[in-house]
Parts: C-alpha cells; sequence; structure tokens
C-alpha cells in the first residue's frame, strides 16, 4: 500500500468533483454594472473581470453562500441559490450524505465543517412556552416600573450571617467572588486565532459597554485586550496557550476547558499558517507552527485531578476570582457537572450539541453530544436534589438565537448564557461554515490581511450592544408578562414553562409540564 | 472655533471594495440613478475620489480641501475659490478655463481635468448633502465626515 503522503499527493493531482457546486450564483444582466465590487470581495475567486470583454463573469464552483457579494452590490444584481443538481429523492440517502461520500471518495480525508450542528434535530427551545399574567396576578409594564436583569455568578454561602440591627444592618459572611451582569448574557470563548484581532477586540470592548463579560478562548489574551480585563473570562484549555500568572490576574474570572458542544472528547487544531507573529505572542508558541490542544487534558484524568488545577488556579489569583469549569453536554452531563462543582468550581458551563467552533470534524459535531436544553434541566436537578446548587453558578451554551430561547434556558435553571454563533452573526457572519478554510469574507474566522479589515470593531461593537440591548429590553418585556420584576425570580421557575409536542419522558427530564396542565 | 468638517479615511478599515468611487460617481451623474448613470454616462463623468492600494493597504482619497491650498493660489482666473460657509475648496465651473494648473499643484492628485467639459473636475464635499456619498456608503466606515479637531 502506497504511503500516505503517496496517497495524497496523487489524490491531489487527480482531484475529480462528481457533485456540481453547493450553490449556483446568478448575475442580472440588466442590473450589474461591471463595478467589480464583487470581484474586490470574494475570497474564494468566484467572480472575475474579463477586461477583454469589459464584464464581469461568475463560476459558482467555489461559492460558498457567505453573501458577501451579494450584500454589497450596488445594484442588488447578483443572487445566490441552492446549487440546482436536484438528487432524485431519497428518505436514506438524502443529498447531504451523498455529497460527504463524493467528497471523501475524492480527498480521503475527514469531513470538516465550522459553526454548530446543522443538522435538523429537535431545537427544545422550540418546544417550551412560556407563561404570561393573566387576572389573578398582575403583569408588569417594564417601561414604567424597574426591572433587574441584574446577575451575580460564582460560588454563594450555605447561610449568610447579618451583623447590626435596623437600618444599619450588614453582611456579615464574607461573600466568595463574584461576578456582576447587567444582563445575564454573556459572550463565549472564542480564541484569537480562530477569530480575528478586530473580532476579538470588539467583543471584549461590547462586553464593557454592556457590563457583561467576553470569554478569550483559549488562544490567550492579546495585550491590547487585556485593559478589557475587567470585562474577560480567559480560559485554561488543555493547550495551555498564553497561560501565565499575569494572563490569569489580568481577568476577572478564569474558565477551565475541558470541553466543547461541537466537539466534545476532541481537541483543537489552529494551523500553522494562522499563527503570526502577533497570535504566536499571544499563545506564547514559535510562529508558524500549528497550535494544537490534545483531546484531554494531559494533568487531569479524574475529579480530582480537576479538583488540583482549580485550586492552582485559586491560588495563582488568591481566591479573588471566581473559577468556571466549562463541559461538553454528554451522556452523564449531570454527574459530572456534580464532580465540577465537588472539585472546587464556582461556575459550570454546560456548552449543548448545537455550540459553534471554528472547526470541527462533521460527524463530530452532527452526532456526539446531547441537547442544551435537556443537559441544562438535568444538572439543574441535580445540583438541588444533591443540596449543592448554590455551590456553583450554571452557564448554559449552545445555539441561542433569540431572546426566548435566554429567557427558557434561565426559568429552566440557568444563571446565565453564553452566545456564540449569535455574535458572530450579529458581526456580519453569515454562517457559511467555513470558519476552517480561513477565508472568511466577513473578515471574522480568517487572519488574512487582506480580509481581517473588513470587519471595523467599531462597527462591530455597535452592533453587538445593540444586538444585547434589544434582548434585554425583549427579556423585560417577558419578564413584565410573566408578572416579574427581577430576573432572579425567574431562574429555576420551571412553572413559567410549559411543553408542546413533547414525550412524557422528555417532560420528565425537563420537569416541565405539558401545556394545558 | 472648530475647523470645518472634512472627510478623513481610516486606512486600517478600507477594503478596497470601491463603493466610494461608484457612489461619487453616481452623486456627479446626471441622473443620479446608479445603473443609469453607469450605462449612459461613464464617458461624461468620473468619481471624485481614487482609492489608492498596494497589497492589502489601501485608503480612498479625496481633495483635502487644504487650509493652504496650492490649487487656489495657482488657479489664474480665480474659478478655485474657498467656500467662506464651509471651508471647502471649490471650482466655478463657469470661471474654469481648463489651464490645469490646479491639476499640477496638487500634491496629493486629487484634481483631476473633468471628462465631459473642459473643466477641472473635484471633490465638492457633495454640497448640499448631509453626508457625502462617499462617507455615507462605505460598507466599513473607513471614511468618516468629521472636523479634524473631533
Amino acid at each position: 500500500m502506497a504511503s500516505e503522503t503517496d496517497q495524497r499527493s496523487r489524490n491531489h493531482a487527480r482531484r475529480k468533483w462528481l457533485i456540481g457546486p453547493d450553490f449556483v450564483v446568478q448575475r442580472d444582466p440588466d442590473r450589474c454594472i461591471q463595478c467589480q465590487v464583487c470581484v474586490r470581495q470574494c475570497a474564494n475567486d468566484v467572480h472575475e473581470y474579463d477586461a477583454e470583454e469589459e464584464i464581469v463573469r461568475s463560476d459558482s464552483t467555489t461559492c460558498v453562500g457567505c453573501h458577501r457579494c451579494a450584500t454589497l452590490c450596488p445594484t442588488q444584481a447578483i443572487s445566490i441559490r441552492r446549487g440546482n443538481l436536484e438528487f432524485r429523492p431519497h428518505g436514506s440517502w438524502t443529498a447531504g450524505a451523498l455529497r460527504n461520500i463524493y467528497k471523501q471518495a475524492e480527498t480521503g480525508g475527514v469531513l470538516l465543517s465550522g459553526m454548530g450542528n446543522d443538522e435538523t434535530l429537535p431545537v427544545y427551545w422550540d418546544h417550551l412556552l412560556l407563561n404570561a399574567s393573566q387576572v389573578t396576578n398582575p403583569s408588569i409594564d417594564p417601561l414604567r416600573e424597574p426591572m433587574e436583569l441584574v446577575t451575580y455568578l460564582g460560588r454563594k454561602p450555605d447561610a449568610v450571617q447579618l451583623a447590626g440591627s435596623g437600618v444599619s444592618l450588614s453582611l456579615a459572611t464574607q461573600l466568595p467572588p463574584q461576578l456582576e451582569l447587567q444582563v445575564p448574557i454573556m459572550f463565549s470563548a472564542m480564541s484569537y486565532g480562530s477569530i480575528s484581532y478586530n473580532a476579538s477586540i470588539a467583543l471584549a470592548r461590547a462586553a464593557k459597554e454592556l457590563c457583561t463579560f467576553a470569554n478569550s478562548g483559549e488562544g490567550g489574551l492579546h495585550k491590547d485586550i487585556r485593559p478589557y480585563g475587567g470585562n474577560m473570562i480567559v480560559q485554561v484549555a488543555s493547550g495551555r496557550f498564553g497561560v501565565d500568572v499575569d494572563y490569569l490576574n489580568a481577568a476577572s474570572a478564569i474558565e477551565i476547558k475541558i470541553g466543547q458542544g461541537a466537539k466534545p472528547g476532541i481537541g483543537g487544531h489552529l494551523p500553522g499558517e494562522k499563527v503570526d507573529a502577533s497570535i504566536a505572542a499571544t499563545r506564547m508558541i514559535p510562529e508558524g507552527t500549528d497550535a494544537l490542544s490534545p483531546a484531554p487534558h494531559h494533568d487531569i484524568y479524574s475529579i480530582e485531578d480537576l479538583r488540583q488545577l482549580i485550586y492552582a488556579v485559586k491560588e495563582v489569583t488568591c481566591y479573588r476570582k471566581p473559577v468556571s469549569v466549562k463541559i461538553a453536554a454528554v451522556h452523564n452531563v449531570a454527574a459530572i457537572a456534580s464532580g465540577c462543582v465537588r472539585a472546587g468550581a464556582d461556575i459550570v458551563a454546560i456548552d449543548g450539541y448545537r455550540g459553534g467552533t471554528g472547526a470541527a470534524p462533521t460527524m463530530i459535531r452532527n452526532n456526539v453530544g446531547i441537547p442544551t436544553e435537556f443537559a441544562m434541566a438535568a444538572v439543574d436537578t441535580r445540583l438541588r436534589e444533591e443540596g449543592i446548587r448554590n455551590q456553583a453558578s450554571i452557564v448554559v451554551a449552545g445555539g441561542f438565537r433569540c431572546s426566548a430561547d435566554v429567557v427558557k434556558a434561565i426559568a429552566l435553571g440557568a444563571d446565565a448564557v453564553y452566545i456564540g454563533s449569535a455574535a458572530l452573526v450579529a458581526m456580519g457572519c453569515h454562517l457559511c461554515q467555513k470558519c476552517y478554510t480561513g477565508k472568511c469574507n466577513w473578515g471574522i474566522a480568517t487572519q488574512d490581511p487582506y480580509l481581517t479589515r473588513r470587519l471595523n470593531p467599531d462597527v462591530a461593537t455597535r452592533r453587538l450592544v445593540n444586538l444585547l440591548r434589544g434582548w434585554a429590553l425583549e427579556t423585560k418585556e417577558m419578564m413584565g408578562g410573566m408578572g416579574i420584576n427581577a430576573i432572579e425570580s425567574l431562574r429555576g421557575n420551571r412553572e413559567h414553562l410549559r411543553g408542546v409536542g413533547l414525550t412524557d419522558t422528555e417532560l420528565k427530564i425537563l420537569d416541565v409540564k405539558a401545556a394545558g396542565a | 472655533m472648530t475647523r470645518p468638517r472634512r472627510i478623513i479615511a481610516r486606512e486600517e478599515y478600507c477594503i478596497g471594495c470601491r463603493l466610494c468611487e461608484i457612489h461619487c460617481l453616481v452623486r456627479r451623474s446626471r441622473s443620479r440613478k446608479i445603473i443609469k448613470a453607469f450605462r449612459n454616462e461613464r464617458d461624461k463623468v468620473a468619481p471624485a475620489v481614487q482609492v489608492e492600494q498596494s497589497g492589502y493597504a489601501s485608503f480612498a482619497l479625496q481633495c483635502r480641501h487644504c487650509d493652504q491650498a496650492p490649487c487656489i493660489e495657482a488657479c489664474i482666473t480665480g474659478a478655485m475659490h474657498r467656500d467662506p460657509a464651509t471651508g471647502a475648496v471649490l471650482c466655478d465651473q463657469e470661471r474654469c478655463v481648463g489651464c490645469w494648473m490646479c491639476v499640477m499643484v496638487c500634491p496629493v492628485g486629487a484634481v483631476r481635468p473633468g471628462q465631459d467639459r473642459r473643466v477641472a473636475s473635484k471633490c465638492d464635499l457633495c454640497m448640499g448633502e448631509e453626508m457625502p456619498a462617499c462617507v455615507a456608503n462605505c460598507p466599513n466606515e473607513a471614511l468618516v465626515y468629521q472636523s479634524e479637531d473631533e
């Protein structure tokens, strides 16, 4: 058998795709003015200007459907449609399944994807409905009455002692370190490297403006982002990129990343070509080398090992910062989360199977893990049963699309949520799922200097702030409808949820009554 | 006193799409309709802004409306003048005789011979508009319209 390298080079020389393009680019000749904006904007070389004939032409073969050209076209001359090569309909051999086989037969490689699971698995948020007040209790108008979204993340004491009396009452118990959020929404971990410098700084700036937190991801903390430490959570992941005393102390909280919803059980790989001088310095690795995150932390093979790392981090930060443990939602998530809390985690972050990524093997992304909603409910229930729910806050992540999803998650028991994909979409991402190619036409998931400048951080920050402001207003409206004036009163209040189209088992796990019950 | 507003290029965010050139051309066209302007007037009107590009670095360049404008000093007929209200450097097309002294002396090459008439063509900050067309249509806010003091 030929060596793998031989096989690969032979594959490359003879590459013949047996499939048509994913998308078809249509140009309306009545509207096209040959201005060539599309030519200049496409990193995939779909559009080309024929100077001889003075005409712009498109070759759909490499179109990824990111809509950059169509969005910037000043005459709306471009439309992008799904590839028009229809397979004979088949319930089992879907077009997606066939295309994957054709690709692999050609390349002999692992199928890669970006962003979250795109399979049509049930979205349980859509099967949960919120309550509202009618007659027996009054609803509240958030425009006229105060409405509180302030959230504190961190370990809460088992009991509190008060000192003084009457009006001079004060708290005698010293509280463990807490993160104060003005909205119960944070930006999830996206490393500098997986996303561009401009995207990273925009997330940090937006977090500061909104009085919430952004998570640095596992790629270290760029020196320009250190001033935003008051609104940053830094990660310690299996690759330990950029981790030192200053890094840990620069942030407001530290997150030990065990797993990621998009690829539980899998490590990460930032290709060497993306590791430029700035990323190399931030990650503390040589320039041009692959940044490989091992699948496990090689010093964590048990809950006891995790405890050692949690306390090592706490020692370094003088017990002044909460420590979070991020796990992917997998089958035994409740027991694992309980172990994390007992190991000393002040926050447990749970990332469900819709969580995003810059690159993951498609099979892993689409088939490993469990839905965020079940994981959330199971963990909250388990921690409450064990009487340790107060010892850690729960942050939930993985596919939050709107404020209603957030409100439902909080009613299910979450203290706060992480949003990643929604934040990227706010910055311009069109979910073409090609993050791993490094050719992000929106300047987000790329390090190419031609492309990164497309994301003006001022614009991106404004859009992120707008998004969360909108979600906060909607959250207040929904809370007001339920007659609730503080998000604290909604937390874990599953009476405000009802399920539709769910089986008895699903309702039982979610601990939610069926609609009408 | 704050200085009059100017178009300032933020080179680090210019994406080289040249939408500023396209919209400038439309603004200067007779029809002011993009498809019509490009179909029928392309040889009659040119944009007053030009994207300079070298590798990935680029920026849009238009008349700087200099405080000490060489074009005003060089103009033999007084066509090139400063608008007292806005401080913008404008060319009075009725007085311009097309000697191209302004074109010769402009330190940034922002004054060009007009395409349709033999008069100088340059940026007039889209007089009468709230926002110059290039600034309003820059998709990445790489052009801002503000006083240099801001």
